[in-house]
């Protein structure tokens, strides 16, 4: 077991499905259902293969694990795959979303329903080799490709203003990378390598690190998205299918987080530390500032982009306090995140199949029509607000506490946050679920169909299960976020700057 | 007389006889048997373009020949490959299209014939006599080529500008040589880099160095050389204009690279600045001025003024890993314009040929697989992972930042960003509008080309190691 390819396996498992899908012709309702069946199925291997990372994955270890290797391009860059405590648990997020994904398009996607699949399978191989990959130009390849089927996805099967949605995301998020892209170009010729356990013990000099960091900052900081770079979010979220949407607010923000940790951080510590008030500054305007955007919203896809970019503030932060609890906190926030908005987008599209509309005023009451969907809604909310319980709470609170011992005064205003998210989540769920019933339009809904309810309930028990027993997560990064903080330090202490970063 | 120890050896020039020897004789079919031996002869010149590759990876041998003017080694290797494909499948893909134009002559195919032989001199021209020859070779036949569609007016004004801008370079080109001549006393690369290497670069040289940067980056169409390339491509036969493209851009930059790295490789300080200011202007008026694009083939040669200044990067990095990024950047850069162009010679409706962009609009509909793999080579064209094309701006821009010119890189990624723009809005059109009227059935020879440029595209990811080390093994040698 231990010489086969696992990541390789997991991460191109979907292509192979793609090309399954290739071989079916026609449009009518059998070759649908084939299209449907074999994506379903390839993703759900995918799932099953990718739990075998988690059951064989050693937790005492701070070490890169699976690794693979194979010659490229040339000798110093090469095709090397490994995973370690920070991004084991992102592949697993991946695989574990796209079924769901697959199932919520059933027959919410009218057109062109093999070129759907076929974008969504092939995404989710660019979207596991991100985690995957241990060679920084591998990381690139991976992560910008992702763009081509998200344009797609966005563009062929989004809503009205989906072109203008499809090309912002586009050119926004490759704007960004590209600087990222010559950064990685400076990194191999000074490191000569492009190998990341290798760069993660190389010590860039100071001068170069600062800019090797805002590079970075570039590319990452328009992924996760920080203010005042967020603005293509809430368009794309707006425009995507719902599927879309999840993926996007699931996996694709959680690759800027990813970013950070795997490089910023580690690899110029001491830039870090110099731009740590930037990013506490940028994560708190985000916090308070989209939160009250997400309270004037009238478009529920949109108050819930919105609620991502205050929620992703948490995550920014917590990534750079550099101590335990915001490590840490930081990642279960995104992997709670990835659930829950996954979960709340899951939501809008039940009720948008029904009603084709998603403005928070065409709906009311619906709780008297559907029980069982007003509780499912209730809990994802709740979830999203960082109710104690729900998995949303485990990663705000670390957050706050992590920040608490950096700044109080950062986390007081972050801690605002928590209020003003209770007040747009309730408010939303206030409006669309409470009260009368009294809009004819949605006299005859029908509560959750047994394929939506096959959808939200593993949705449902996670996001109270992790809430209530969240250790499975924290034994996968405890090692590797120690180990991240320690050589941190020790970065630090041998520059001379640890005074500064103990402040 | 010449005694037989004195003829110059043979075996380098191997190929370039072949083709020139074949080029004549099916000349002769052609005169001779009049216009029903179209056909024949457009089949014959492509297997003699085979056969020309097939002699220049088995048969010749490196070295420098006919009194040192001439040179075959790695490098010339390399173009000369990637020229002869270009030249091959530029004929392939003329078959259908010369036919429904009734523009088919057996001229034509010779005429590319001779274009190749002369861009085969260009690369492999080791004197600036012969380079000059070559360069002339190539341009006479392609001043020809332009106006090949003699009735129609812009066919022969494209002719006509193609020709008089061509004499204006080729004579600046000619007056920067004989200023190194001048200043050097060598015609020979040898003999001009023994005598830049031996103390300062005169003044003279440099203006030297000037005219003939200048005369040949107008046969690479860089800016601010670059006027001729929208309406030469818009009224140029579309086959004529994938053929352009193609081949005659990959030998003109195999030319410059040899000229400035070879013997003016000791004035590096020199042309360094001149080529990054062609780089930066190329790159930046590539990407904006194709934005107002609504003609396919303009916007096409927009797009080749903006990869000509991508390839540029390579080389005002002037180092060994920048010429192998240059080599790299024609070879994809080669792939993808035939890809791109099978796909324009495929927009025909009613017997007419359509060249505006909105004419594609939802092919992703009627012509699913064309659209796809179209969209793919957009994408590439773009330099989007893990296509192609990123790999060869990858290899340029790496280039540029071991020679530390961040600032060149810097512009140049960003102009690729703003260049994405209209690349994604004819993605756009294919796939997200709704369709208009399909076009007709695409020719034979148009799929294949379309197919094997779409392959090359998609899967370049397993080859970008083994041509990586072809290239790196040509850029060795200059260094």
């Amino acid at each position: 077991m231990t010489d086969w390819p696992i990541l390789s396996t997991v991460t191109f498992l979907p292509t192979v499905g793609a090309l399954l899908l290739l071989l079916i012709r026609g449009d009518d309702a059998a070759a649908r259902r084939n299209v449907y069946w074999i994506s379903l199925w390839t993703t759900i291997v995918t799932f099953l293969v990718s739990i075998l990372i988690w059951i064989d994955f050693d937790n005492s270890s701070a070490a890169f694990q699976f690794v693979e290797r194979a010659d490229w391009l040339g000798g110093k860059i090469s095709y090397s795959m490994g995973v370690d405590g920070i991004s084991m648990l992102f592949v697993i997020l991946t695989t574990f979303l796209m079924p769901f994904c697959i199932v919520a398009s059933k027959y919410s996607v009218k057109v062109r329903f093999k070129e759907y699949m076929l974008a969504f399978l092939v995404l989710e191989t660019l979207m596991i080799g991100v985690f995957c990959a241990t060679d920084l130009v591998l990381f690139y390849v991976f992560f910008e490709g992702g763009l081509i089927p998200m344009f797609l996805i966005i563009g062929v099967w989004g809503g009205q203003r989906r072109v203008y949605a499809a090309f912002k995301f586009f050119l926004y998020t490759l704007l960004g990378s590209v600087l990222m892209l010559l950064a990685i170009m400076a990194m191999y010729w000074q490191a000569g390598t492009t190998d990341i356990p290798t760069l993660l013990e190389y010590q860039f000099p100071a001068s170069m690190q600062t800019w090797l960091w805002i590079a970075f900052f570039a590319s990452f900081a328009v992924k996760m998205p920080m203010w005042p770079v967020h603005t293509w979010l809430p368009d794309a979220h707006v425009e995507a299918p719902t599927a879309g949407s999840v993926i996007l607010a699931g996996v694709l923000l959680k690759m800027g987080g990813y970013g950070f940790l795997r490089f910023s951080l580690p690899m110029f510590p001491i830039a870090s530390a110099d731009f740590a008030p930037l990013i506490y500054t940028l994560s708190v305007v985000a916090i308070i500032y989209t939160s009250l955007v997400a309270l004037v919203q009238t478009d529920m896809k949109k108050l819930i982009a919105y609620s991502s970019v205050a929620h992703m503030g948490y995550v920014t932060m917590g990534i750079f306090t550099m101590n335990a609890q915001g490590v840490e906190g930081a990642i279960f926030q995104m992997l709670s995140h990835g659930i829950v908005s996954g979960a709340l987008f899951l939501c809008v599209g039940v009720i948008y199949d029904r009603m084709h509309t998603r403005e928070i005023a065409a709906y009311g009451g619906l709780v008297n029509r559907m029980p069982f969907y007003a509780t499912a809604f209730l809990v994802f909310t709740m979830a999203n607000v960082g109710l104690p319980g729900t998995s949303g709470f485990v990663g705000e609170f670390l957050v706050l506490v992590g920040i608490f011992k950096v700044n109080t005064w950062v986390a007081a205003f972050a801690a605002s946050g928590v209020i003003l998210s209770a007040s747009y989540g309730l408010w939303l769920y206030r409006k669309v679920i409470m009260g009368a019933l009294d809009k004819a339009s949605l006299k005859s809904m029908f509560d959750l169909s047994r394929r939506e309810i096959a959808i939200l309930v593993p949705l449902v028990v996670l996001t109270i299960f992790f809430g209530v027993y969240p250790m499975p997560v924290f034994n996968v990064t405890g090692q590797a976020v120690d180990n991240l903080i320690t050589n941190y330090q020790a970065a630090l202490s041998a520059a001379g700057k640890l005074a500064l970063a103990a402040q | 007389m010449m005694d037989l120890a004195t003829f110059p050896s043979l075996m380098p020039f191997l190929p370039e006889l072949t083709l020139a020897v074949g080029a004549l004789v099916l000349l002769m079919i052609g005169a001779f048997g009049g216009e029903r031996t179209t056909s024949l002869v457009t089949t014959l010149s492509v297997i003699l373009v085979l056969v020309a590759a097939l002699v220049l990876i088995f048969g010749a041998e490196d070295g420098v020949t006919f009194n040192g003017a001439f040179v075959l080694d790695p490098f010339a290797r390399f173009m000369k490959l990637l020229a002869l494909i270009g030249s091959g499948f530029a004929i392939i893909m003329s078959t259908s299209y010369t036919k429904q134009e009734k523009i088919a002559r057996f001229e034509y195919p010779v005429l590319i014939l001779l274009a190749t032989l002369g861009m085969m001199l260009m690369i492999s021209a080791n004197d600036l006599i012969a380079l000059y020859l070559g360069l002339e070779l190539q341009s006479l036949a392609l001043y020809v080529v332009a106006a090949s569609n003699r009735d129609s007016v812009k066919s022969t004004e494209a002719g006509l500008k193609y020709f008089v801008l061509g004499a204006l370079s080729s004579g600046m080109l000619l007056y920067g040589i004989s200023l190194i001549y001048g200043f050097t006393g060598h015609t020979q690369f040898q003999g001009v880099a023994t005598a830049l290497a031996a103390g300062p670069v005169s003044v003279g040289v440099v203006f030297g160095l000037v005219f003939v940067i200048a005369g040949l980056a107008f046969k690479v169409s860089a800016v601010p050389f670059h006027m001729w390339t929208p309406d030469v491509y818009e009224g140029a036969p579309t086959s004529v204009t994938a053929f352009f493209a193609a081949a005659p851009k990959a030998a003109a930059m195999a030319l410059l690279v040899r000229v400035l790295v070879g013997p003016l490789g000791p004035a590096v300080a020199d042309w360094q600045q001149v080529i990054t200011f062609i780089a930066i202007a190329s790159m930046i008026l590539g990407a904006f001025a194709a934005i107002g694009q609504r003609n396919i083939k303009r916007l096409m040669a927009y797009s080749s003024i903006g990869h000509m200044g991508f390839a540029l990067v390579g080389l005002a990095a002037g180092n060994e890993s920048g010429v192998q990024g240059v080599l790299i950047y024609m070879a994809v850069y080669v792939a993808m314009t035939l890809g791109a162009f099978a796909v324009i010679l495929f927009m025909r409706r009613q017997g007419q040929m359509v060249e505006d962009t909105s004419d594609l609009a939802g092919m992703s509909r009627t012509h699913p697989v064309v659209a796809f793999i179209f969209a793919m080579i957009l994408f590439s064209l773009a330099g989007i992972p893990p296509l192609a094309g990123f790999f060869a701006k990858f290899y340029v821009f790496l280039a540029a930042i071991e020679a530390q010119l961040y600032v060149l890189s810097v512009i140049g990624v960003l102009s690729s960003v703003v260049g994405a723009y209209y690349y994604l809005r004819l993605v756009k059109i294919m796939y997200f509008d709704e369709p208009a009227e399909a076009f007709e059935p695409m020719p034979g020879e148009l799929r294949v080309v379309l197919g094997l440029s779409g392959l090359f595209v998609i899967l370049f990811v397993f080859l970008a190691g083994p041509l990586g080390t072809a290239a790196s093994v040509a850029a060795k040698t200059f260094f």
